[in-house]
């Protein structure tokens, strides 16, 4: 962690080095040098294009009035502090776990630090709305810095009675969340039907991920069975979800799963959505897990039986972990592509974060604006996929590093 | 031999069961997971066939109303406070006013085009009311019971105002931008088949691409739905350069639908959309309606509930049209508040005027 910075510092900047450089990779021969030039051309009239949309464009108000629409869509305005309380809730856990584990824990709380804060400043100019409860949007982004922040050091100071409790916290925070956010137990009920915009986006992606890990290895491990029973079954469900796209299984789910059960069985379209995400990605996942597995020298499994070790023990013990932690990479592309993937939800009727924006561009009063605003709000969710994409990818990277240190 | 077989048999099926056959399960079953438990408010809908849909959503409290997800411009669209609104939520709020005398009492569900008969089919809604068509073969196949159109559509045509085209027969080899599979774009190739032009089609998937393409130059036409065209217009570069071309293309007939095989509650539906055409053709609005309360003509007597029964032979309260025009207004009123005079649509009456003023809206008798 410490030689991190150094590895990534670019050799001290020597004007005579750099010309050089330009030199022999961008001047080499006439014809790259026209190349060079054309493309720098290219570039910088691209920029000052986008420079000179960007300023003169009149479609921003649209996202930020909306703000609350791309964000929580109708999740009551008296109701809104619960979805910030969640927020909070994982900052908190996030900033204090990065105290007690350090490494890469830390890095990625402080990432997550930096990108609430830079979030924050957009936010001061966002409206109120009459009948709000809960913070206002860039006092929640500043909360939860000061968690991600101040956690650290109550986290380095505290016994390891801590590291016990975060522990259970993580392990229990997926409920916990879906509570605050649904209610229940005293708190009033917030159906699904009122989610929506960004919050939809990621409690979906979440759910995703979350549930299908523990589907997805059994598939994985069932698929490596020797157990012909389990080994076809497995393979039979992996190989038809892999091979039909992921809008055919929500289709699937929500019109005619519907059809088959019994009349005035109406299951929530979110859990219908939910459920055909997490059988999806659970197929894909499996097939992470089990490349994870066959990348194992088999000197692992056969040391582990000399040693004494049952099956369970090995696969939990031995073989799992070292497989879990090779395919670190590939769950966070997984799951990145599970994020983006949610917005085919629109299709079947659930408003997420790209639903909301069409409705802010469909709404009348953006008529009359040349042009439309389609393009502006766009541009804005964009950015927010971009957000959540990046941080994650960032974070993957971290990981892999540290492994890689480790290892050494 | 054989018994040292059973065991790993035995071990194999139940692990099916906990490893892969509880996969699908497992979601749903999960604590987590949020529950399907019926909220307070909002109980599962009851099938039709064993009671009544009328009777179950008096019971729950609440109509299920069918919207717009990809929202229509001043038909249905959700404001920055997160409220509903647009002339096909009026329609919702009008069937609520009716039934609870509270226009609030309806959950709106949005609902893209493809699911939106699913979602009837199924039961999950009690009425669509999205901009939808009605067609022989929604009415036949798909199994839906139409009530009276509250809105006549049609598809129609921009151009550029210095194009020199006056008319559909002016546009022998034009390119057109359309919409890619919509009626709009099936109704484009018919209608110029049978004159015997020949046109260039410039397909999008999505309307606002279609529009700027348009805008942009690519297209010496643009087509949609002529309510589309008109809010299209206001987000041109340039407004005034452009025209619509007075040619319909289709009947786009749209309003309110309910799952077939109900007879009352498509009925209770039929006769709250005639309340507000009848309520215009008498010139009863929201403002208005204390003073025609107090009316000793029979016929507005009957038809605001003062005296008579003609509620209850449709299902409803005898005043149910009262309710109507106390909270959402007559005809009219719905049609200025979202497409008028003083909305940025500025949309001509045209056909959705009453037929005593050349239009097709026609209430039968409240008698």
């Amino acid at each position: 962690m410490v030689t991190d910075g150094a590895t990534a510092r670019i050799p001290s900047p020597d004007i005579q080095r750099m010309v050089t450089w330009v030199r022999a990779n961008l001047f080499s021969t006439w014809y790259n040098a026209v190349i060079t030039i054309v493309l720098v051309y290219g570039l910088i009239s691209a920029l000052v294009g986008l420079a000179g949309w960007v300023a003169q464009a009149q479609g921003w108000p649209a996202a930020f009035t909306n703000m609350k629409l791309i964000l929580a869509w109708t999740y009551p305005n008296d109701q809104i502090w619960r979805p910030q309380l969640a927020v909070l809730f994982v900052a908190a856990l996030l900033g204090l776990s990065a105290g007690v584990w350090r490494g890469v824990v830390q890095l990625v709380a402080i990432g997550a630090a930096l990108t609430a804060g830079i979030l924050a400043v957009p936010a001061i100019g966002l409206p109120e709305f009459a009948g709000m409860v809960g913070l206002p949007s860039w006092l929640a982004l500043a909360t939860s810095v000061a968690l991600l922040l101040l956690g650290i050091p109550i986290g380095r100071r505290a016994g390891g009675w801590l590291r016990w409790v975060l522990i259970i916290a993580w392990i229990t925070a997926y409920p916990i969340v879906i509570l605050i956010v649904r209610g229940g137990i005293g708190l009033p009920v917030v159906e699904t039907k009122l989610w929506g915009g960004l919050m939809l986006t990621l409690l979906l992606a979440i759910s995703g991920i979350v549930l299908s890990f523990p589907i997805g290895v059994a598939l994985a491990l069932g698929r490596r069975s020797r157990l012909p029973i389990i080994r076809i079954f497995c393979i039979a469900y992996i190989e038809l979800i892999r091979g039909v796209p992921l809008v055919t299984v929500l289709y699937m789910g929500s019109l005619l799963l519907p059809l088959f059960l019994p009349g005035g069985e109406s299951v929530d379209q979110f859990i219908r959505a939910m459920v055909a995400v997490t059988l999806f990605s659970a197929a894909y996942l499996a097939e992470n897990v089990r490349g994870g597995l066959q990348a194992l020298p088999a000197g692992q499994t056969e040391a582990a039986r000399a040693l004494g070790l049952n099956v369970v023990q090995t696969t939990f013990l031995i073989t799992l972990p070292q497989a879990l932690r090779a395919i670190v990479p590939l769950l966070v592309g997984q799951s990145i592509g599970l994020f983006k993937d949610t917005s085919l939800v629109v299709i079947v009727g659930l408003i997420d974060l790209l639903g909301a924006a069409q409705n802010v561009v469909g709404q009348p009063d953006w008529l009359g604006t040349p042009g439309g605003v389609w393009r502006e709000t766009f541009l804005v969710i964009a950015a927010l996929y971009w957000v959540f994409s990046f941080t994650m990818s960032r974070v993957s990277k971290r990981i892999e590093d540290s492994f890689a240190k480790s290892r050494h | 031999m054989r018994r040292s077989l059973m065991v790993p048999l035995a071990a194999a099926l139940s692990l099916i069961i906990a490893a892969c056959g509880g996969a699908p399960a497992a979601p749903t079953a999960a604590p987590e997971a949020p529950t399907t438990a019926p909220a307070p408010t909002a109980a599962p809908a009851a099938p039709a066939a064993t009671t009544g849909r009328l009777e179950a959503i008096t019971a729950r409290g609440t109509v299920i109303c069918g919207v717009n997800n990809n929202p229509l411009p001043g038909f249905a669209s959700v404001d920055a406070s997160g409220v509903y609104s647009g002339f096909d939520v009026d329609f919702c709020k009008a069937v609520a006013a009716a039934l609870f005398d509270d226009p609030s009492k309806v959950e709106y569900r949005p609902l893209s085009s493809q699911d939106r008969f699913t979602a009837l089919q199924t039961g999950e809604i009690d009425v669509l009311i999205r901009n939808s068509t009605w067609t022989l073969g929604r009415d036949g196949d798909v199994g839906l019971d139409w009530s009276p159109t509250t809105f006549y559509d049609g598809q129609g045509m921009m151009v550029r105002k210095d194009s020199g085209i006056t008319s559909i027969n002016d546009m022998d080899g034009a390119t057109i931008c359309v919409q890619t599979g919509t009626t709009t774009e099936l109704n484009l190739a018919d209608v110029f088949r049978a004159k015997g032009l020949t046109f260039q089609p410039v397909v999008f998937p999505d309307g606002d691409q279609t529009r700027s393409a348009y805008d942009a130059g690519q297209c010496d036409g643009f087509t949609t739905d002529k309510s589309g065209l008109v809010s299209s217009i206001t987000l041109l570069s340039n407004p005034a350069d452009h025209q619509i071309l007075s040619d319909t293309m289709s009947k786009e007939p749209l309003g309110p639908s309910v799952l077939q095989g109900d007879p009352k509650w498509a009925d209770a539906v039929n006769w709250i959309t005639f309340a507000t055409f009848q309520a215009e053709e008498y010139g009863i609005t929201s403002a208005n309606l204390a003073e025609f309360s107090a009316s000793e003509v029979p016929e507005i007597r009957r038809f605001l509930g003062i005296e008579g029964e003609l509620g209850k032979g449709v299902g409803l309260s005898n005043d149910f049209a009262a309710r109507v025009i106390k909270h959402v207004g007559n005809y009219a009123e719905i049609y200025n508040r979202n497409l008028g005079p003083d909305t940025p649509f500025n949309l001509p009456r045209g056909l959705n005027a009453l037929y005593t003023e050349g239009g097709l809206l026609y209430s039968p008798p409240f008698r």
